[in-house]
């Protein structure tokens, strides 16, 4: 059944776009992760622009944390005075994001910048994680005892002035690096089309010791207010967030997370972020086949003023 | 197209009543099944019909022999933006890029045999005929522009937004003429112009006009209104509904 979307402006196939839906939201509800990084790549594969793409995958993204920061909150996994904190650099990270976004689409860059993003951050991440996820699963064969946090360890960040007790975490930390990644990932979110799961519960974990319990959920919390934002604010400036697309993914997205959440429950945590890994890994080469392939239109062209 | 065939009917009525008429020369005249196309949620292309007549002159003379027609539809207009990817650093980047104001988003050239059979070079481009022609004047194109021009005409084409078709036109009887206009599901919504030239001998003697609407409807036309029009309400909308499905997911597979 084709439908036609009023501001990616063609005619998609209804049931391909929900089965993505599912197919993004089992793998984001495995992983615990909103499914930003497979959902914008694959519309872009299918033909919408990146910039409609990345617009209404925000949508989608606040959508699917929502849901899943509601099943943390009932289990009071969640810590709501750190991710208001993280918030308060999210939201300046959206708008400036968002700011970014409208003038390199003005300069024609769009396509590149988010396509340069997604190698660079996806591949250095992607590496990083399945060199890790290796390691664990050596390690675990070997029998050697996996590495377990040491609370008692300070970084250089723990260092900083400004400091904040959070009382769910249990840490004591400094606001400069925790409004930081919120900054980063509210800015990275409004220009790729993330929420950025994949890297706030590592960042979270590794830089401010957040507690493993409480991690996702916090983190939810913050995508679904970072990406709930991205999306007024990408409707407001740019017009391109189609809800049409956007209703049909969320549905697919929630969904298909339901049944993602049984599935990562019966997998070890070390496989999986280990096949985490080697998807954010495939997603970022996709893109540099893209980049470094010769296209094979030289030439394309953009409406820069349609329907005035 | 039942509607087509009832339009044709009541025109063929009013042809009749109208070649009675005097008039100094040949007269074209032309019409169209439907003049709004409505755009609705399975919009997957449409086809118009364009037919008309030609009348012979005053003199009473028996019409020429040898009429050609050329049926010219332009889409509403845009200003579109050619660019060149380039090799950089190894990675492919957008380089050039060139802005061509005013260029009709589509283009449909019909005709009843090639162009270059019809009239010689300079009357087509006098006239306007021929896709390049119509879709950038060369008044328009600056030197340099030309492959950028070439491009914006091609990748229009391969979209099937542009068209040049030699055996479009059909001649019912020698002076009844009848064309397909065929609109791919890309099209842009706005006002499209019909324009239809007779030539006979290769030279241009008639000409009429006519116009038809595409327009969406619906949800549609509402969600693409809202977009634009409101955006920061339609945002907030957008993120709303986000916020319901994440909800009522979370209500519907509740597992405690």
């Amino acid at each position: 059944m084709e439908i036609y979307l009023p501001i990616a402006d063609l005619p998609v196939n209804v049931f391909l776009v929900l089965a993505m839906g599912l197919a993004v939201g089992f793998i984001s509800g495995m992983f615990g992760v909103g499914g930003g990084f497979l959902m914008t790549p694959l519309l872009i594969f299918i033909g919408i622009s990146p910039a409609v793409a990345v617009a209404t995958v925000s949508s989608h993204v606040a959508a699917s944390s929502f849901s899943g920061a509601i099943a943390y909150w009932r289990r009071r996994a969640l810590d709501l005075a750190l991710a208001l904190m993280l918030l308060a650099g999210g939201i300046v990270g959206t708008i400036s994001g968002v700011w970014l976004f409208t003038e390199l689409r003005a300069l024609g860059q769009l396509d590149l910048t988010i396509g340069l993003s997604y190698v660079l951050l996806l591949g250095t991440v992607g590496v990083v994680m399945v060199v890790e996820g290796v390691r664990a699963l050596l390690r675990a064969r070997q029998g050697k005892p996996i590495e377990l946090r040491r609370p008692g360890s300070h970084t250089w960040i723990h260092g900083l002035p400004l400091k904040v007790r959070f009382k769910q975490s249990r840490i004591y930390v400094s606001a400069i690096p925790v409004c930081g990644i919120g900054l980063m990932m509210g800015f990275l979110g409004a220009i790729m089309g993330i929420g950025g799961g994949f890297l706030l519960v590592p960042m979270l974990i590794y830089f401010l010791r957040v507690p493993t319990n409480v991690v996702i959920g916090t983190s939810m919390v913050l995508t679904l207010v970072t990406m709930a934002s991205a999306t007024i604010l990408h409707a407001a400036t740019n017009h391109l967030v189609d809800a049409v697309l956007a209703l049909i993914l969320m549905v697919g997205g929630v969904t298909g997370a339901q049944f993602g959440a049984r599935a990562g429950q019966k997998m070890r945590g070390d496989r999986l972020r280990l096949l985490l890994g080697i998807l954010v890994l495939a997603v970022g080469l996709r893109f540099a086949y893209d980049l470094v392939v010769a296209p094979a239109d030289l030439y394309f062209i953009r409406s820069t003023a349609e329907e005035q | 197209m039942t509607a087509a065939r009832t339009g044709g009917a009541v025109l063929l009525v009013a042809l009749a009543a109208l070649a009675a008429a005097p008039a100094h020369a040949e007269r074209l005249v032309a019409s169209l099944s439907s003049h709004v196309v409505q755009i609705t949620s399975n919009f997957n292309g449409v086809e118009l019909v364009l037919f008309g007549i030609v009348e012979g002159d005053d003199a009473g003379d028996p019409p020429r022999e040898g009429y050609d027609i050329v049926a010219t539809v332009t889409g509403p207009r845009e200003t579109l933006v050619t660019r060149r990817k380039d090799r950089m650093f190894g990675i492919w980047v957008n380089a050039e890029a060139r802005t061509f104001a005013n260029v009709p988003s589509y283009v449909s050239v019909m005709a009843n045999r090639p162009l270059d059979t019809i009239a010689a070079g300079a009357t087509l481009e006098r006239e306007h005929v021929g896709v390049a022609y119509a879709a950038l004047p060369s008044d328009r194109a600056a030197v340099g522009d030309e492959p950028f021009a070439d491009a914006l005409i091609r990748i229009k084409g391969e979209h099937g937004l542009y068209s040049e078709t030699d055996n479009a036109v059909t001649f019912l009887t020698p002076t009844l003429y009848r064309a397909s206009i065929v609109l791919p599901a890309e099209a842009q919504t706005g006002t499209y112009e019909v324009v239809v030239k007779l030539f006979a001998d290769g030279a241009m003697i008639a000409r009429a006009d006519s116009a038809f609407e595409i327009d969406t409807v619906g949800f549609e036309r509402f969600i693409a209104f809202a977009a634009v029009d409101h955006g920061i309400l339609y945002g907030l909308a957008t993120a709303f509904m986000a916020v319901m499905t994440g909800w009522l997911a979370s209500i519907i597979f509740r597992r405690d």
